[in-house]
């Protein structure tokens, strides 16, 4: 490929992606709905990076990735590979692009077939891959795999998928990872990963295959503590737009968006001695987004607004290096973000 | 939310009552266990714990270790294969209004008198309650249902009744009309909740209530069940894998591992001194938002399987300090100091003898 040798282009892009649906409901108001409105990001290799997609449920995350996996195609905009256009990749760039991109699903038991062991979906990567020369290399090669992700091969080989927890299902999906040495993994942060110490062992094996194997990630989920624990990069989106994104301290330290403000406000804190002191506002976080093309998806439930926010669509603003923001009042925000983080 | 801690210290200063006027529900020695093919699922395999008057006691522990089937077994709804194996789940409760106290075994009464302990006395909020909302119901006909079917009031009571438990979860009057597929997970599980204490139950056992709702609406949740705890007077067994729910909300809390209790403490004593290395291990995994990042090394190993516990200490296999008699001899829940126990070698005199050892049970 071309430009596959150029590091200055991302690996993965999505340029102005927007994923339509047609809504259901009355005739009346039946239309179209924007599960992702005009969302850009890029993942590169050089060096290997972590983006984590931040949003609760609805925002958009699973379509996202799905445009990026190239399994359903976006309505407008375009995802590109090396900075070619996915669906116009020939056979060579594309079976590299399937092999280079890889992703992690939520729950991947329906990836496993109930009937064979649980080190076939190994094996079957090194035969297809044709990544060992014998038997006995293959089998190496599968404990190293196993190994590499926290596993103890004699715990699973030989088991069936069944017989594995949530998470040990989801660490062999990643010891396939180990084997095919993607550039890029795209994780959904899976529900049956619910247990902290569990959620640690993976975490940490992303934060090894990026240290020692130039994997870059865009791990997608609703908690923040992950993404701020992965570190890196951070997209927050909000009902199919992004709201805000940078450099996941900066972001953190001066949310410059309320609603990325509201979410933090939310995460309860692991120290007994410091609980929430204030009340939520209960009937704003209820208020229903709307989603309207020339409004901020937000307006409804935002305590700034004005009504600029409701005549136009907020663009980007750049708060300072690495740090964006599409609010109108993002710099007044931030700064008042950062008098109060102080007071903390 | 410091409501939990100005809650209690509330009322005139009285000498704390003694443990057995603070005592709520007792569970000892608990054990519920499946048949499966492969033979005993020892899924709760012997829990000792009390539960102390208005409290909010956080009963965690990871995916699988048997939360839920304790509080099912509690409540009498396991179902077969299941069965509640041996045990004791001490009750105490004002039977027929003022006239005094009375303690029960859960374990030992009939269905038919544990049916009206159940809405009357300890209100339940199953794992995953929101989505069981009968979808062809209005909100206001679940609620008032309940309430002519356990208790004893009119119609017009209890559509008083219904509407003042919507308002106490902060649910508009116009939602009793409603169909649950026209409220928001958060407002489901409101209903649920406001369902669960219509009759001004004594015990809510909450369990998972928040684990499938977006954070801003689990704030909220929380901040209202401490609302209802306060005007009922409730007692609330709160079970989560969410140690960072626990840390917001609990009073105490008890961690379960393999079904069993490992350690019983405050919520503080757990974070900030916790005793048991699987304790340890969970506290030193939870990401903390607040402070710099760090790389924690989470807790490595399987979760044993309820067919084959390992054998002395369940969680020698995966324990750093594991010596032989963690491999031999179970370690009981032992009080280490009042209102702290812990199911711990290390922690007793035996640890540091030379021989390890004691004797084989
Ligand atoms: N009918 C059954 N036969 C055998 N084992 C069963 C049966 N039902 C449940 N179990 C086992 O009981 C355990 C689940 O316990 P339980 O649901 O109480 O856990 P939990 O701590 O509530 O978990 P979670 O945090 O995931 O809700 C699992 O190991 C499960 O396999
Ligand atoms: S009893 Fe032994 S194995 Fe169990 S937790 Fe304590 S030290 Fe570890
Ligand atoms: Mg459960």
């Amino acid at each position: 490929m071309s430009t596959l040798s150029d590091q200055s282009v991302p690996v993965l892009q999505a340029r102005n992606v927007t994923k339509e649906f047609a809504t259901s409901g009355s005739a009346l108001r039946r239309g179209h709905i924007a599960a992702v409105d005009q969302v850009s990001l890029s993942l590169y290799d050089r060096p290997p990076q972590i983006v984590s997609l931040v949003g609760e449920s609805g925002s958009g995350k699973t379509t996202l990735s799905r445009m990026l996996l190239g399994l359903t195609p976006p309505t407008s905009g375009e995802v590109l590979y090396h900075g070619k256009n996915i669906f116009e990749l020939n056979r060579e760039e594309f079976r590299n692009y399937r092999i280079n991109v890889q992703p992690v699903f939520q729950d991947p038991y329906g990836i496993y077939n109930p009937f064979y062991r649980i080190e076939r979906v190994l094996q079957l990567v090194i035969d297809n891959f044709k990544l060992a020369k014998s038997r006995s290399q293959a089998h190496d090669m599968i404990e190293e795999a196993l190994r590499a992700v926290d596993l103890r091969p004699n715990d699973v080989i030989g088991r069936y998928p069944h017989q594995l927890s949530g998470g040990e299902r989801q660490r062999v999906m990643l010891a396939r990872l180990y084997l095919l040495k993607p550039k890029i993994i795209i994780a959904d942060e899976p529900v049956s990963m619910i247990d902290v110490a569990v959620r640690t062992l993976f975490l940490n094996i992303l934060l090894d295959f990026r240290d020692k194997y130039n994997i870059s990630t865009l791990f997608i989920t609703h908690n923040l503590s992950t993404a701020h624990y992965l570190g890196g990069q951070i997209m927050v989106l909000c009902f199919g737009r992004v709201v805000e994104s940078g450099d996941i301290d900066q972001v953190i330290q001066r949310p410059s968006h309320p609603y990325t403000q509201q979410l933090l406000a939310a995460v309860p804190s692991i120290d007994p001695d410091n609980r929430w002191t204030t009340k939520a506002n209960l009937e704003s976080i209820e208020r229903p987004l709307t989603h309207e093309a020339g409004k901020c998806v937000f307006v409804s439930r935002c305590p700034y607004a004005m009504p600029i926010c409701s005549q136009q669509r907020p663009p980007d603003f750049t708060i300072r290096e690495n740090q964006h923001s599409a609010c109108f009042f993002s710099e007044k925000i931030a700064v008042e973000a950062a008098a109060a983080s102080e007071v903390r | 939310m410091n409501s939990t801690k100005a809650n209690t210290p509330a009322r005139p200063q009285q000498k704390v009552a003694p443990d057995s006027e603070r005592r709520l529900l007792q569970i000892k020695d608990t054990r519920v266990w499946y048949t499966t093919v492969a033979g005993e699922a020892k899924v709760v395999d012997g829990v000792n714990v009390t539960i102390n008057r208005n409290e909010v006691f956080g009963l965690a522990g990871e995916s699988g270790c048997g939360k839920s089937t304790l509080v099912e077994g509690v409540l009498r709804l396991i179902k077969s294969p299941g069965y509640i194996k041996s045990g004791q789940a001490l009750f105490t409760y004002p039977k027929d209004g003022n006239a005094g106290e009375t303690t029960v075994n859960l374990f030992e009464l009939g269905l038919g008198e544990i049916r009206p302990l159940r809405w009357q006395h300890i209100a339940y909020v199953p794992q995953g309650a929101m989505n069981s909302l009968n979808p062809v119901m209005r909100i206001s006909d679940q609620i008032t249902d309940a309430i002519l079917e356990h208790g004893n009031s009119t119609k017009a009571d209890a559509t008083k009744n219904m509407l003042h438990r919507l308002e106490m979860v902060g649910l508009p009057p116009s939602v009793a009309r409603m169909y649950p597929h026209e409220l928001s997970g958060g407002m489901k599980q409101r209903v649920t909740i406001a369902a669960a204490v219509t009759l001004r139950p004594e015990l809510l056992i909450a369990d998972e209530p928040t684990t499938a709702l977006d954070v801003n609406v689990q704030r909220v949740i929380l901040q209202e069940l401490l609302d209802i705890r306060k005007e009922l007077n409730l007692t609330i067994v709160y079970v989560s894998h969410d140690m960072a729910v626990h840390a917001e909300l609990a009073d105490r809390l008890g961690i379960m591992y393999a079904g069993a209790m490992m350690e019983v403490g405050t919520t503080s004593q757990i974070f900030k001194d916790p005793l048991h290395p699987y304790t340890q291990g969970l506290i030193r995994s939870i990401p903390d938002i607040s402070k710099e990042r760090v790389r924690v090394e989470g807790i490595p190993g399987l979760a044993p399987s309820p067919l084959a516990w390992p054998t002395g200490c369940r969680f020698h296999p995966r324990c750093q300090f594991a010596k032989d008699v963690c491999r031999r001899v179970e370690p009981l829940l032992t009080e280490t100091k009042p209102g702290r126990q812990v199911a711990c070698h290390i922690y007793t005199d035996a640890w540091n003898e030379k021989s390890p050892g004691g004797t084989v049970q």
